[in-house]
């Protein structure tokens, strides 16, 4: 049904939505966290800032990641300078555009489902002479945690769906860096709709299921 | 020895003003919803920083304003029962009682949880989650979990409220025994004036987060400062004991 090429963007999109998922679920359920019991200067800024990548045309989020991370960017330059490597165009470009567009799915379920853990337990915990990260550990994770793995699960899928800022970042490089979604805008822009179809069927059909996942273990979903 | 509190408060409008002190007794705050009972609670065991004030404990300053000492919760050595029992719905009956012994000694964590398991009657049931047992269960449970690391200071904050009277009657019975294995302050908040009568050393009326009158339960009931302490007192369908035997022979009586 799928091709070679077809069968390596395939493979391509699942290598890079697994190694984005994996940042996303421990910097995402971290953020989630301290956003969800902890009061500090500036944490409404922090929400907007983690959020953006949510509402913002993808292809701007992958404009202010050339920004930072380019060859002459803020922070790539550095790694320029250092090691003569840069992140661009290679597939951590876009495990790197798909983290920062999956990650405020993962905070939103996760920080929703750390919200909604009784007070009284964690209340309870600090009395029987727990920390605050004890307590973090050993009840209010455990007690979030389907709504942490409906989030992870959520933000894979959100990871594998990532178009925009992956093609302003990794480039469509055929066998290096086109994901399943930039394989299918070359294809289908080339004409060949067969080869489309079959692509589009298999993407759906994965997206489909991983949002039955997300539902059988979260509730509530966004 | 004993527990002394002077409190001061201000949340939304409401005040809390209290000052008292009790030994190594039971002592039961009464008053009617909303008086700040359960707020001071939450003062002495640390989930709440009053704005002014002093929580001492045999000695231990755990709290005070001029001196800017406040201990957190987690060092402070208070067993809490909550209202609503507060049991880790993840953890079975064992995993329970255990996280309380979080303070104890590896060596002595086992043989304590052994040791309670029994205490309370909860021996066979160890591997049950909280969701599987029945109320008065839970109540043992959330009792062990919350003495086994031998607190300095039991809270109860109307722990018997959701209870059938068969049950409550059997708790009460619990709590006499453990007032005999521990020496500590027990505070228990309550509404439900014949449970006041049959367990308190000392009653502290509360009114409008004040403390409006203390003193031995008797003392209370026969002279009530105020027409409104007596009303309190003498809630509708409490029978009042008659004479002097109330004082040793506590009448649980069902509202």
């Amino acid at each position: 049904m799928l091709d070679s090429s077809a069968l390596f963007s395939l493979g391509l999109s699942l290598q890079v939505a697994s190694a984005a998922t994996v940042f996303v679920v421990v910097i995402g359920v971290t953020a989630a966290y301290f956003l969800a019991s902890r009061d500090f200067k500036g944490k409404e800024m922090v929400d907007i800032l983690f959020t953006l990548p949510l509402v913002l045309p993808p292809t701007v989020t992958g404009y202010y990641l050339i920004i930072l991370f380019g060859r002459n960017g803020a922070i790539g330059r550095f790694i320029y300078e250092w090691t003569g490597w840069t992140i661009m165009f290679t597939w951590y470009a876009a495990v790197l555009a798909s983290f920062v567009v999956a990650l405020p799915l993962m905070i939103k379920t996760a920080r929703a489902a750390i919200e909604s853990v009784d007070k009284n337990l964690i209340n309870a915990s600090y009395t029987l002479g727990h920390s605050r990260t004890g307590t973090a550990m050993r009840v209010i994770l455990p007690l979030a945690k389907k709504g942490i793995i409906a989030g992870g699960v959520l933000s894979f899928a959100r990871a594998m769906g990532e178009f925009g800022a992956t093609l302003m970042l990794a480039g469509n490089i055929p066998g290096k860096t086109d994901t399943m979604p930039l394989a299918i805008y070359s294809v289908a822009g080339s004409g060949e709709w067969s080869g489309a179809h079959a692509m589009v069927a298999v993407f759906t059909l994965i997206s489909g299921t991983l949002l039955y996942i997300a539902n059988r273990f979260g509730k509530r979903m966004i | 020895m004993g527990l002394s509190v002077s409190l001061k408060k201000k949340v939304n409008g409401f005040s809390l003003d209290v000052e008292w002190e009790i030994g190594d007794e039971l002592a039961v705050l009464f008053g009617y919803s909303g008086a700040g009972k359960s707020m001071t609670l939450q003062a002495i065991s640390g989930l709440m920083e009053p704005d002014e004030g002093t929580i001492r404990i045999d000695g231990t300053v755990y709290f005070d304003s001029a001196a800017k000492i406040n201990v957190p919760a987690q060092l402070r050595s208070c067993g809490y029962v909550f209202q609503d029992l507060a049991l880790f719905p993840h953890m079975t009956v064992r995993d329970n009682i255990r996280y309380g012994a979080s303070g104890l000694k590896k060596s002595e964590r086992e043989e304590a949880l052994i040791k309670m398991m029994s205490a309370f009657r909860l021996n066979g049931l160890e591997n049950r989650l909280p969701s599987e047992i029945s109320g008065g269960q839970k109540q043992r449970v959330t009792l062990a979990r919350a003495l086994i690391r031998r607190p300095g200071l039991l809270l109860l904050d109307e722990p018997f409220s959701a209870l059938d009277n068969p049950v409550r009657a059997e708790m009460r019975k619990i709590l006499s025994d453990i007032r005999r294995e521990f020496t500590i302050p027990v505070i228990l908040v309550t509404h439900d004036m014949s449970e006041a009568y049959s367990l308190a050393d000392r009653m502290i009326i509360y009114a409008g987060g004040k403390v409006v009158q203390a003193g031995v339960p008797s003392e209370i009931l026969h002279s009530p400062v105020s027409p409104d302490v007596e009303a309190l007192i003498n809630p509708p369908g409490f029978i009042r004991p008659s004479g002097d035997a109330f004082s040793f022979l506590p009448l649980p009586i069902s509202s």
